[in-house]
């Protein structure tokens, strides 16, 4: 239904083909809406925008890349955000308990390490069992990650009581925040996970195994996948992109709470359906949901800039979302037929 | 008819409803003994009025449920229908009658503008729900400012009682509103699902709707009534919130979605669709009331309580997939699946 151009061949062919091609509708409506916001609000093409731009994406970017791996399956992990959190409440919590005020800066660096291992792990054990739950119990995964995002917010929240903590040794926060040639570390971070995430998706046998089991699981696994393995690697690789979310987190807030971020939960599935991700599962590209997430920053950066409540560019983002799919579907049953005249 | 009554026993054995039962009586039973204050009267009526509002939402997404989609956007609905009525009430100063009515209309108005993204433009359920709920709910702020509205009329606010008893330990047990409405809203969707023809269309239509729309029936219409029967309802809730509180606050039902959803497929009702009846839906709530009255009353600090919903959540629908699949392979065509 969201795929957008079902006549070139069917997805298989989109799937494989270069990255940029499928997007041209998207890029239009980017460009459209850079001139638009340009025209507009004076001073829009600015040094200042982009580098807010650059500082405000990652976030979202990191977190919607965690939703497009399930999303592909024809899953959905609603539970990104809670990991996100609990992720960047651990290394908190392990760094401000083991950091001593007087303590050497290699002591400190150990710290550090220690913490982001520590994180990286919490995410690989969260990742591993949701994947495990929503493989072989067979529940559909919006309501294992409905459980398991209660149960990771119930634990985070129990155990700080819902406050926020706060403590990010200088040494990181100065490095998470640091930028190289004028470009912000974390946008570079958002970069690197989301090239990665493109190769690994679209050029190796488990990208290919995960949008075959979106398209059809049963047969996948004739097909002799074990679309279990396949599942629990999935919901692994999300998790893991929780952890860089969690980095991204420390950075901008510098501080860590269970209740950061919440309402970027459906954001993320806008972004990614957007995108030309098939909530279905199947198909989908990275690219696309990077030129989504671009669309989605400029509409808040423009109406931001031009006075407007934040409030007011949800909406617009929920109508974007809707006008797309629309133009879509219409482009699906009418396009075509003025293609063949 | 042994033969008979053991057939009905494995008929029985599936049905996520009997395993709720179990549970809830275990949990019952244990919090009976441990909090002294849990098996009375007024607290059970109290956890009643508590989770009318809960139960009521439920209902109505127990029926899109069972048609097969999902809505996400009943919470920001009610808000709407809410704080559109109060305006009326408290700014224009309506009678009681209009004003319910502009209300449940609001709500049947955006049910529908659900129902015609998901069924004219054929945008999957959960995305058009999603983007419905972001475009009224941030419409609803931007509008209000986030300002409450406090002076609602007496109609409204002041308590409606209709059987006041006092018991013999001093207690006074009251049966309000809130409950009265939700039994007549549980009562209306059951006839709705089991008893009328268009309820036994959902069904169908969750099950199959290709098979659904060959057999006539008319998809369209069936999709416009549940959305739209989800908007009335969650219209509906939402004026009772208010009543309970006697105030309309445009976030207070915010991010209850995932919970009453939760409580939806606690009782059974299936994502997929075709699946799930109303007791079902009502064991699922009182399951989730008790485990939260109970832990309260045991002292239980009320930030645990979200880590028992996953847990309960989890291992719930694990233990209902996974025993009406060991179901599935045992049962052979002579048995038709039962939806009550």
């Amino acid at each position: 239904m969201a795929d957008p151009t079902p006549t070139d061949g069917g997805g298989l062919l989109r799937f494989f083909r270069g990255a940029p091609g499928g997007h041209l509708g998207l890029l239009a409506l980017l460009a459209a809406l850079l001139l638009l916001f340009s025209a507009l609000v004076p001073g829009f093409l600015s040094q200042g925008t982009l580098n807010s731009f650059m500082y405000q994406l990652p976030l979202l970017g990191l977190l919607s890349l965690a939703m497009v791996v399930p999303l592909l399956t024809g899953g959905l992990n609603l539970a990104i955000i809670a990991t996100t959190n609990q992720c960047a409440l651990l290394m908190v919590w392990i760094m401000r308990s083991l950091i001593a005020p007087d303590a050497s800066g290699a002591a400190v660096l150990g710290v550090i390490a220690l913490a982001l291992v520590a994180g990286l792990l919490l995410c690989l054990v969260i990742g591993l069992l949701t994947g495990v739950l929503v493989a072989y119990t067979g529940v559909h995964p919006i309501l294992v990650t409905l459980g398991t995002k209660s149960l990771i917010d119930g634990i985070s929240i129990y155990l700080t009581r819902g406050m926020a903590l706060s403590g990010v040794p200088d040494a990181l926060s100065s490095t998470l925040n640091a930028s190289i040639l004028g470009v912000p570390l974390i946008f570079l971070l958002l970069v690197v996970a989301a090239v990665l995430l493109g190769i690994i998706l679209k050029h190796t046998p488990f990208g290919i195994a995960c949008a075959m089991i979106g398209s059809n699981i049963e047969a996948t696994r004739y097909s002799a996948i074990d679309t279990r393995r396949v599942l629990v690697g999935v919901y692994t690789l999300s998790s893991v992109t929780c952890f860089l979310a969690a980095l991204v987190v420390l950075g901008t807030f510098n501080s860590a709470s269970a209740d950061y971020a919440q309402s970027y939960l459906l954001v993320t599935i806008l972004a990614a359906v957007l995108g030309g991700v098939d909530p279905f599962g199947g198909f989908g590209t990275v690219s696309g949901l990077m030129i989504a997430l671009a669309i989605l920053q400029v509409i808040s950066s423009g109406l931001n800039q031009f006075g407007l409540s934040n409030y007011l560019t949800v909406a617009i983002w929920g109508g974007t979302l809707i006008g797309v799919v629309v133009a879509q579907t219409a482009w699906a049953a009418f396009g075509p037929r003025w293609r063949r005249k | 008819m042994p033969e008979a009554a053991s057939s009905a026993m494995a008929r029985w054995r599936r049905r996520p409803e009997l395993w709720l039962l179990l549970v809830i009586l275990i949990v019952g039973t244990i919090f009976s003994a441990l909090a002294p204050g849990f098996l009375t009267l007024p607290n059970v009526i109290d956890l009643l009025d508590t989770y009318s509002v809960q139960a009521i939402i439920a209902m109505g997404l127990f029926v899109v449920l069972v048609s097969g989609g999902i809505d996400i956007s009943f919470a920001a609905t009610a808000s709407v229908a809410q704080y559109c009525a109060a305006l009326l009430a408290a700014r224009v100063g309506l009678p009681a009658p209009v004003v319910i009515l502009a209300g449940l209309a609001v709500g049947a108005a955006l049910g529908c503008l659900n129902a015609a993204l998901i069924h004219y433009l054929r945008i999957t359920s959960i995305i058009a729900t999603i983007s419905m709920m972001s475009i009224s709910f941030s419409l609803l702020m931007y509008f209000s400012g986030g300002r409450s509205i406090y002076d609602l009329p007496d109609w409204w606010t002041s308590r409606v009682t209709f059987y006041r008893t006092e018991l013999a330990s001093g207690d006074i047990v009251r049966i309000t509103l809130p409950i009265v409405v939700m039994a007549a809203v549980a009562l209306l969707t059951w006839a709705i699902m089991t008893r009328a023809s268009i309820g036994r269309q959902l069904y169908a239509m969750g099950g199959n709707p290709e098979a659904a729309r060959r057999i006539g029936a008319r998809i369209g219409v069936l999709t416009f009534f549940a959305y739209g029967y989800l908007g009335v309802l969650a219209a509906l809730g939402g004026m009772v919130q208010a009543h309970r509180v006697g105030e309309s606050v445009p976030n207070a039902m915010v991010n209850t979605e995932l919970a009453i959803l939760s409580a939806a497929v606690l009782g059974g009702a299936s994502l997929t669709g075709g699946i799930g009846t109303v007791p079902g839906v009502l064991l699922g709530i009182v399951l989730l009331a008790i485990l939260q009255n109970g832990l309260n009353l045991l002292g239980v600090s009320s930030y645990f309580f979200q880590i028992v919903i996953g847990i309960t959540i989890l291992v719930s629908t694990s233990i209902t997939v996974i025993s009406s699949r060991r179901g599935r392979r045992h049962r052979i065509l002579e048995e038709a699946p039962a939806h009550g």
